[in-house]
């Protein structure tokens, strides 16, 4: 009779993946368990946009640490991982807009990440088929972009993990050392009770235009459509794929199934016209796993089963800072970070 | 009959012809690049396959094939 | 615009719908992606009865069908039907050899289309490959424009062939009328190319190796099942299910012509006569065939599995992505693949990639989305969603 892993990860997705990684570097024997294909949920859905956000202490800890793992990763990754430090272009469309920018930059310096501000002329350098009358911008030059499918299959084989295809309906059913969710939007139903919501998204593809854009594009007003909790918003976010397409986004929605693909898309051509006039191949729509602060649920639930979810829109990015985190729980040793912020107990009232 | 110029080159075509048959009828083998740089062109003939896809009067990515030619249009190749 | 019965697709089919549904006054939309009506085997054709009372949106392309029905489309914004009929027709389906992306190859059907566009073939050496009853109709046609047709490569063997044709003698004069057309032009049963050199060489499975200007390869037809798909319509096997007046499990909307089941031109009009008159109220005809044509037809020109081990390692299976063969190998289902190696992702959404795959590894392509068709950006915001 085989003893029983060291851990089962529950979800296949970039977060099961990673954990999977990291427990197996410290010589664990790693099990994940799937429903459906690996990275088949929001990991595919995504933009897979590797970026440093500074909205709160917490959330600029966790992605700073992970995209700086990504870098260090790189190198490792398959060339179908397609990972490019295309940079993130925060876009300022106005003077009030441009002090948010100058603020966020010193944040990056006191961070120790590079970045440079744009004015006017120097925006327009970078991106010339943004509509006249901008006022600059804020370009976070670590940020880069990754296939988050292509990334997680990696991940599990560097990890030597085995892979089930079974539906799990009960955590406590599951034998090992330490089990942990990592089921993305679905925690909600393997967990009674926990906070985590669906919050849908919608993304565009279109057909290659080689040069057209030359970094991820971000509206400033980004962060207030992820961190806001309206049922819907959208907010412009387009990224240039190594192939030359062009992944339209963003969009936020709770339950509500009114039509956003359309304002989604009208919000960027209010920021880049050309874009109306690109072919368009794929629509598609995700889950984000979201809670109440924004930030994920990594640590210890109960007894041996361990959370790595509830990562809304920072699920790629964050993956590789998580499973340090959880890692460093399981195995008894020093979190990367202090790791208080995403502890689950933090909605206990 | 029309005129119409594929990379700066002058084609000289029956009313109703489309853009597909006007290429090839004048030996164009390339349309497009495929990802791997290979050359490609027509196949399906009816809009499905899309390998056709050509720059018309600077719109990247038309169906040749699903396209008339019109007086004076200006198609790429890429 | 609003209509009593839109109708999807301006092939045979879709025609003989629409001079049904006319019969009663009903307003009628005939929509078709083609500059002129016709379909693909009526393509190009002086002949063309469109009922004057229906309303025919040409060079117009459907990216979103919705219950309603509402039709989403980049020339004429969205169109409504209290009645729907799909009659949306088929594609050929390729199978990848070596070489089979190169220029100089076309679909059998394909380079017929291109023909009936305006492509001359005079003086051209062709080599029509493949299978089906296209194979002989489009020899034929391609002779008469003046090609030299070198052979016609069928991979059905010659005893299968000849078995159908006795079970459906009505079928026998035409056959006998395109084999005069085709006087002096090899038809090789049980043979299928394997491979397309530089050069333009063509190597037949029988080992001849023939230099062309033109392959035209074809091996059946795929049914285009998308539009009734995305309205959540049964399909079984792959073909739209239809009760005996055309009508699919959703109240309204009715399927005609080949998304049914391959059939061919008679099967098309008869189905299109029967949704007109189902749409409008009128009496439906009774069937005069069985579903055992379309079954004899397919059992007739069932593919040979060798068929589907042509391709080397390094053939391109999906030419959208240029994923090679060997890439897609290691995985089990469509999605798994499609996610991992961008197989099916490109432009033609999966419709030439996915038969493929189906023959060579037995996957089911996946759900269909918005939009049907690669559109504009500012097109699909129109689109309601």
């Amino acid at each position: 009779m085989t003893p029983s892993p060291d851990a089962i990860i529950v979800g296949a997705g970039i977060v099961g993946a990673a954990c999977a990684y990291e427990l197996a570097g410290a010589g664990a024997r790693v099990e994940v368990i799937d429903g459906g294909i690996t990275g088949g949920g929001a990991t595919a859905a995504g933009m897979g946009h590797l970026v440093v956000l500074d909205d709160n202490e917490a959330e600029l800890a966790l992605t700073k640490l992970s995209v700086g793992l990504w870098h260090l990763l790189a190198k490792e990754l398959p060339r179908a991982a397609e990972f490019w430090t295309c940079g993130t272009l925060w876009i300022a469309a106005d003077g009030e807009e441009l002090a948010a920018a100058k603020a966020k930059y010193e944040v990056y310096r006191r961070n120790g990440l590079a970045a440079e501000l744009l004015d006017e002329k120097q925006l327009y350098e970078a991106e010339p088929n943004l509509r006249a009358g901008l006022a600059g911008g804020l370009l976070a030059k670590q940020d880069a972009a990754v296939y988050a499918p292509v990334a997680t299959r990696f991940l599990l084989e560097r990890a030597k993990a085995k892979v089930t295809r079974a539906v799990v309906t009960d955590l406590d059913d599951l034998k090992a050392g330490a089990v942990v969710c990592a089921t993305g939007a679905l925690a909600g139903e393997l967990v009674p009770g926990l906070r985590v919501r669906p919050r849908k998204g919608h993304l565009a593809i279109t057909d290659r235009y080689p040069g057209f854009v030359r970094h991820q594009l971000v509206e400033l007003g980004y962060l207030r459509s992820a961190h806001g909790e309206s049922s819907e918003s959208v907010a412009f976010n387009v990224q240039p794929r190594p192939t030359g397409q062009l992944l339209i986004g963003s969009s936020r929605q709770y339950e509500v199934e009114t039509p956003i693909l359309g304002r989604m898309l009208e919000r960027a051509f209010e920021y880049m016209p050309g874009l109306r006039a690109c072919s368009v191949i794929r629509t598609w729509t995700g889950f984000r796993a979201s809670t109440p602060d924004k930030l994920p649920m990594i640590g210890r639930l109960r007894g041996n089963i361990y959370l790595a979810t509830g990562h809304e829109g920072l699920g790629v990015t964050t993956s590789l800072g998580t499973a340090k985190i959880l890692a460093a729980e399981i195995l008894g040793r020093p979190s990367p970070i202090p790791a208080g912020p995403y502890r689950v107990e933090r909605f206990d009232d | 009959m029309i005129k119409i110029r594929c990379d700066g080159r002058e084609i000289v075509v029956a009313d109703g012809t489309s853009v597909a048959a006007a290429l090839l009828g004048a030996g164009v083998a390339r349309f497009r690049s495929s990802v791997a740089g290979e050359s490609r062109g027509p196949v399906c003939g009816m809009g499905v396959c899309m390998e056709c896809r050509v720059t018309i009067d600077g719109e990247a990515h038309r169906l040749a094939c699903q396209t008339l030619c019109r007086e004076g249009m200006e198609v790429k190749t890429t | 615009m609003k209509f009593d019965v839109v109708i999807l697709g301006a092939g045979p089919a879709g025609l003989a719908a629409a001079r049904a549904a006319c019969r009663t006054g009903a307003s009628v939309a005939l929509i078709d992606d083609n500059p002129a009506a016709g379909g693909q085997i009526w393509r190009g054709s002086a002949l063309i009865d469109i009922p004057p009372s229906a309303r025919f949106l040409s060079q117009t392309r459907v990216f979103d069908v919705r219950a309603g029905f509402i039709l989403e489309t980049d020339l004429h914004g969205a169109i409504a039907g209290s009645r729907l009929i799909l009659a949306t027709g088929a594609r050929e389906l390729f199978l990848p050899f070596p070489g089979w992306t190169e220029p100089g190859v076309f679909g059998a059907g394909g380079l017929q289309a291109l023909v009936k566009s305006g492509l001359s073939v005079r003086g051209k050496r062709v080599v029509v490959a493949g299978s089906g009853p296209l194979l002989v109709a489009v020899a034929a046609a391609l002779r008469k424009q003046g090609a030299r047709v070198v052979g016609i490569a069928e991979q059905a063997p010659l005893g299968r062939i000849l078995r159908f044709l006795r079970r459906y003698p009505a079928k026998l004069p035409q056959a006998i009328g395109l084999r005069a057309r085709l006087v002096g032009v090899p038809y090789w049963t049980g043979t299928w190319p394997v491979r397309f050199a530089a050069g333009r060489r063509v190597t037949l499975s029988n080992g001849k190796i023939l230099a062309v200007d033109y392959l035209a390869c074809g091996f059946g037809l795929v049914p285009n099942t998308e539009a009734a798909q995305l309205l959540g319509c049964r399909l079984d096997d792959g073909f739209v299910a239809v009760d005996s007046r055309q009508e699919t499990t959703i109240k309204g909307v009715y399927c005609v012509g080949e998304p049914t089941g391959i059939g061919g031109l008679d099967k098309a009009l008869e189905e299109g006569e029967r949704a007109g008159s189902a749409a409008t109220g009128q009496a439906v005809r009774r069937r005069t065939r069985t579903g055992a044509f379309v079954r004899d037809l397919a059992a007739a020109f069932d593919l040979d599995p060798r068929l589907f081990d042509l391709a080397e390692p390094g053939t391109v299976v999906c030419r959208c992505e240029d994923v090679s063969y060997e890439t897609l190998q290691p995985y089990r289902e469509w999605r798994e693949a499609k996610l991992q190696t961008r197989c099916g992702m490109g432009p033609c959404q999966g419709r030439i990639c996915g038969p493929i795959t189906g023959c060579l590894f037995g996957w089911t392509a996946g759900s269909v989305r918005v939009p049907l068709v690669p559109v504009r950006a500012d097109v699909l915001v129109r689109g309601g969603r």
